[in-house]
This record gives C-alpha cells, sequence and structure tokens, in this order.
C-alpha cells in the first residue's frame, strides 16, 4: 500500500472525528440550513472536476469532467445561495445587542 | 522547474486555507448568531480552493471548463431561490448533483488509469462510484417522491431486502474481480448501472414519513463518496470535505433514525417505510368531539401557555404564515406561545424551523421535543396542525402499536388539546392515533390554512 494512501486514511479519520465533534455542537433549529451548506461545502469535488475538464488526456475523460463541473457548480452556486437565504430569517424576538 | 514546485506548493496552500476555513464553515453553524459567518467563510474557501486548481500544471485547454462554470452557475442560481417549500425535494436533488459529479470523474479516472491502478486504488475507486451512483438515482427518487412526481406511497413486495441486497452483492463481487483484474475494463460499465438499479430499488419502499433518515442518509453517502473521490486523486481538501459531509450526513441519519425509533442497522440496509397498518379500525365506535373557529379562538385566548405543534400538514397547507398571524395576535394578548419542534417533523431534518423561521416566527420560540415535553403539563392548549404520529400517545402506552416506543410530543399532558386535521383519516403510518377520542381534545376539522385563518379573525375581529 503506497504511503500516500496511509496518510490519507489518517486524515480521513481525523477529518471525520472533528466532523462528529463539530456537528454535534449544531442546534437542531439549524439542520436544514446545515446539510445545504455541507451539499455545498461536499461540491469541492469540482477541483477534481476542472482537472479532468482542463487536461485534455482523451476526449471521453474530458467530457465527463465538464459535466461533471457543471454539476458541482450548480451545488456551489445553489447551495450557497439558499444557505444563506435561510440563514438570514432566523430572527430573534430579544433585541440583539 | 522550480516556478512549477512553486505553483504546487502554492496550490496546496490555498488548499489547506480552504480546509480550516471550512472547518470554521461547520463551527460557526452550531448557533444562528454566527451561522451567516459561516457561510461566508465556506464561500471564501471555495473561491479560494478553486482559483489555485486553476493554476494547476495539467491544465492546457481553458474553454470547456469556462463554459462548465458558467452553465453551473446558469443553473445553480434558480436553484437557490427555490421556495422554501421546496427546500427537501431541492436538497435531494444537490445530492444527486454531487454524486453525479463524483460518479463522472471516478469513471473517467478509471479509464485512464487502467491497467495501471494498484489493488488499494482499485478499491476506493470502485467505492466512489458504486456509492456515487446509488446516490445518483436514490437522491433522483427521493426527489421525485418529494416534489410529488412520483407516488408517495411505500412501494414493497415479497423478498424485497433480498433483491435489493443482491444487486449490492453483484456490484460489490464486480468491484473484487476489478481490484484482481484492473484491465477488465469491460465490466466497469456494469459496476456504474448495477448500483443505479439499486439506488432506485432502495428508494421504492420508503414512505413520505422516512424522507428525512432517507435524506440525511443519502447525504452521507454524498459525503462519502466524494472523500473517496479525494483517496483516488490523493487530494486532501477533497478528503476532509466529504469526511465532514459524510459524518454530518451520518449525525443526523442517527438522530432522525432515534427519533423514528428504528434501529440504526434498519437504517443502513434501507429498510425503512416497513412500518404496516396492521392494526386495522378495532370495531368499537368512538366519538370524538369537534369545535368551530370561534370556540377555538375563544379557549387560545383564555389561556395563559398554548403550544403550537407544527407537523408536515401545515407545510402542505402552506399555513405557516397564517400560524404567524396568530401567533401575533395570541402574544399582543398577553398569551405566551411556544412552537414544539419534533425532530423528524416535515420531510427533512429541520423542515419546520425554517418554515416557521421565513414566516418570522423568533427562533427563540421554537423549542426542541427534549425541551417542550416538561412544559406540557402546565400547558393550557396544545395547538396540533398538520402533525399526528409524533403527537400519538400509543407510542407510550401500546405495546402492540407499530411505532411504540418513537419518542412523541406529550401534548395529552396539556390541559385541552385542539387538532386541525382535514378528517378522522389516521397518518402515515395508518395507525389510529388516541388523542382524538381523550375527552379533552377538541378536533377542528378544515383545511389548515384556511381553519387558522378563522382562527386569526376571531381573535381580531371579535373585541367583546
Amino acid at each position: 500500500m503506497p504511503s500516500n494512501l496511509i496518510d490519507s486514511l489518517y486524515i480521513f479519520m481525523l477529518a471525520g472525528f472533528v466532523g462528529f465533534l463539530v456537528i454535534r455542537r449544531v442546534s437542531p433549529l439549524l439542520h436544514t440550513p446545515l446539510m445545504s451548506l455541507t451539499n455545498a461545502l461536499d461540491a469541492i469535488a469540482v477541483v477534481g472536476a476542472i482537472v479532468l475538464a482542463g487536461e485534455h488526456k482523451s476526449t471521453f475523460a474530458t467530457v465527463l469532467g465538464t459535466i461533471a463541473v457543471v454539476a458541482a457548480t450548480c451545488n456551489i452556486v445553489g447551495g450557497f445561495i439558499i444557505t444563506d437565504r435561510m440563514l438570514k430569517m432566523f430572527k430573534t424576538s430579544r433585541p440583539t445587542k | 522547474m522550480t516556478q512549477q514546485a512553486l505553483i504546487l506548493y502554492t496550490i496546496e496552500f490555498v488548499y489547506l486555507v480552504a480546509s480550516v476555513l471550512f472547518i470554521f464553515s461547520l463551527h460557526w453553524m452550531s448557533s444562528p448568531a454566527t451561522a451567516r459567518r459561516g457561510v461566508f467563510a465556506g464561500e471564501i474557501g471555495m473561491l479560494l480552493a478553486i482559483c489555485g486548481t486553476l493554476l494547476h500544471k495539467d491544465i492546457v485547454e481553458w474553454k470547456y471548463i469556462v463554459a462548465a462554470l458558467v452553465l453551473g452557475s446558469i443553473i445553480g442560481v434558480p436553484l437557490g431561490k427555490v421556495q422554501m417549500t421546496a427546500v427537501p425535494q431541492r436538497t435531494a436533488l444537490s445530492h444527486a448533483f454531487g454524486a453525479l459529479c463524483v460518479t463522472l470523474v471516478g469513471t473517467a479516472e478509471f479509464y485512464l488509469q487502467s491497467p495501471n491502478i494498484s489493488p488499494f486504488m482499485m478499491v476506493v475507486l470502485s467505492m466512489e462510484v458504486i456509492l456515487g451512483s446509488l446516490t445518483f438515482t436514490g437522491s433522483l427518487m427521493a426527489a421525485g417522491k418529494l416534489q410529488e412526481i412520483l407516488p408517495q406511497r411505500p412501494i414493497t413486495y415479497k423478498g424485497q431486502n433480498l433483491v435489493n441486497l443482491t444487486f449490492l452483492a453483484i456490484s460489490v463481487g464486480i468491484a473484487g474481480y476489478l481490484v484482481a483484474n484492473p484491465a477488465a475494463t469491460h465490466l466497469f460499465p456494469l459496476m456504474v448501472f448495477i448500483p443505479l438499479i439499486f439506488g432506485v430499488l432502495m428508494i421504492i419502499p420508503i414512505g413520505g414519513a422516512d424522507m428525512p433518515t432517507v435524506i440525511s442518509l443519502l447525504n452521507s453517502y454524498a459525503g462519502l463518496s466524494a472523500a473517496a473521490m479525494g483517496f483516488v486523486l490523493n487530494n486532501k481538501l477533497l478528503i476532509i470535505a466529504g469526511a465532514l459531509d459524510g459524518s454530518s450526513g451520518f449525525i443526523l441519519s442517527v438522530i432522525m433514525s432515534k427519533a423514528m425509533n428504528r434501529s440504526f442497522s434498519n437504517v443502513l440496509f434501507g429498510a425503512f417505510g416497513q412500518v404496516q397498518a396492521t392494526a386495522a379500525a378495532a370495531g368499537e365506535q368512538k366519538t370524538a368531539r369537534s369545535a368551530t373557529a370561534e370556540e377555538a379562538a375563544g379557549i387560545l385566548s383564555a389561556a395563559n401557555k398554548v403550544v403550537i405543534v407544527p407537523g408536515y400538514g401545515m407545510a402542505v397547507a402552506q399555513a405557516q404564515h397564517k400560524v404567524r398571524e396568530m401567533y401575533d395576535a395570541l402574544t399582543k394578548k398577553g398569551v405566551e406561545v411556544k412552537f414544539a419542534i419534533h425532530p423528524v417533523a416535515g420531510r427533512m431534518p429541520g423542515h419546520m424551523n425554517v418554515l416557521l423561521a421565513e414566516a418570522d416566527v423568533p427562533y427563540d420560540r421554537l423549542i426542541e421535543m427534549d425541551e417542550i415535553n416538561g412544559d406540557f403539563p402546565q400547558t393550557d392548549v396544545a395547538l396540533i396542525i398538520g402533525a399526528n404520529d409524533v403527537t400519538n400517545p400509543a407510542a407510550r402506552t401500546d405495546a402492540s402499536s407499530p411505532i411504540f416506543g418513537m419518542p412523541i410530543l406529550d401534548v395529552d399532558k396539556a390541559r385541552t388539546v385542539m387538532v386541525i386535521k382535514r378528517g378522522m383519516s389516521p397518518g402515515f403510518a395508518g395507525i389510529d392515533n388516541p388523542l382524538y377520542y381523550d375527552d379533552k381534545t377538541l378536533m377542528l376539522f378544515g383545511d389548515a390554512k384556511a381553519f387558522v385563518n378563522n382562527i386569526v379573525r376571531e381573535l381580531s375581529g371579535g373585541g367583546h
């Protein structure tokens, strides 16, 4: 097993652990925006798709990469917009500051 | 050469900064006061990562990238501006898009690298493609059910789990063969295609009330497949983002399955929606008392403490704005009004909170189940709007009930219970609700929006 894959496993384990600790503290009030936000962040897969679409190794790979960039960009743009729209609506009845 | 090395370091550094911003982004989601900062951090991280990636030395062709980014943004903007009631299906659709991206990249990588793929690499590549394609069709099915293009009713048949598991086993078997023989490129399309069918079959037996669990689970799968893609591309940022998304979806599915009283293995194997309408009407005719909007308004304005329990029916009737008007009218009369939010009320985690926040109900009035349950004995009126199973006392008392053991809102402990409902038909699971025949329960028959509107008119008009 190549060493960079072992490194990756460590990173995955640690990031999963950080995710667990951070997400557990999210208020149930915000579970819907949480899901749309993680969805937008997950669309970081676009970076892999961009390289694929741009490196021009085969027509097949370029076509798949280009469609993948479109799909991921939809999620990035749509995900951030809707998350922010939702969060803007949450107001408290107590005067803030 | 040194310039190339510099670019490489720059990209890695930018990815590192983006990872930090992503973690902070989720950290700030912990409270509504800091949550918008979290979105901003996520946006900056994303922008940095994309700009950094564009420096990549292997990129020789720009026109497709630019065209795809522009097209994606054009489609993405309307997807970000959908109505709040359409958020569950939009979320399911975005899981499908995310999974599509991952599956396509995985497929392309396989054909570019085959047959020089190490066994471990082939394992993660298979995970990426299998999880990606089943999440793609599964999420499309979920979105179709939520948009009511597809029937919401669960479709079950004998041996369903066996059929589903067979499909999954075949795709895992193909993956195993490809690990040993990565040159067998002709088998790869099957490894994409069979999970696509599995994704459809997985969602067929699922009914509307199970959607919160399913959406969370698909969220988790989408995250895990993105993390697997990170392994394939040796991209740490992608592994981190995928792991964060995967654990987020996982935690939400655990919370949802607990709130539905389903075991976790039940969730993992996708065998939800299996609750059958076992107990048919038990013969004896029970009577329920009903009341008019005028009477309901009288009781509400005489109360000190009112707890409103919203459910999916409120979302269907689009009654949230009228409910807010009722909240305002009662608050003006000095009545203390709170909202009791069951974790699985609605069609996705947190669905009710978003709808009520959209209608300008302050979020400090939206109280979680565990916190509000202690308040019901001191509550004068519990008003249920479009919720059913989450208020059914049989879950506490009747061991033969299919929902026995499910945590519920203890509305039956309030002094008076009022239920706005279209008719006496049982809820999604076909379970009778003994609450409706309780002596202190008043049934308010009618459409939620129209009925609440009548109550509001009585509250504001009837100044006598």
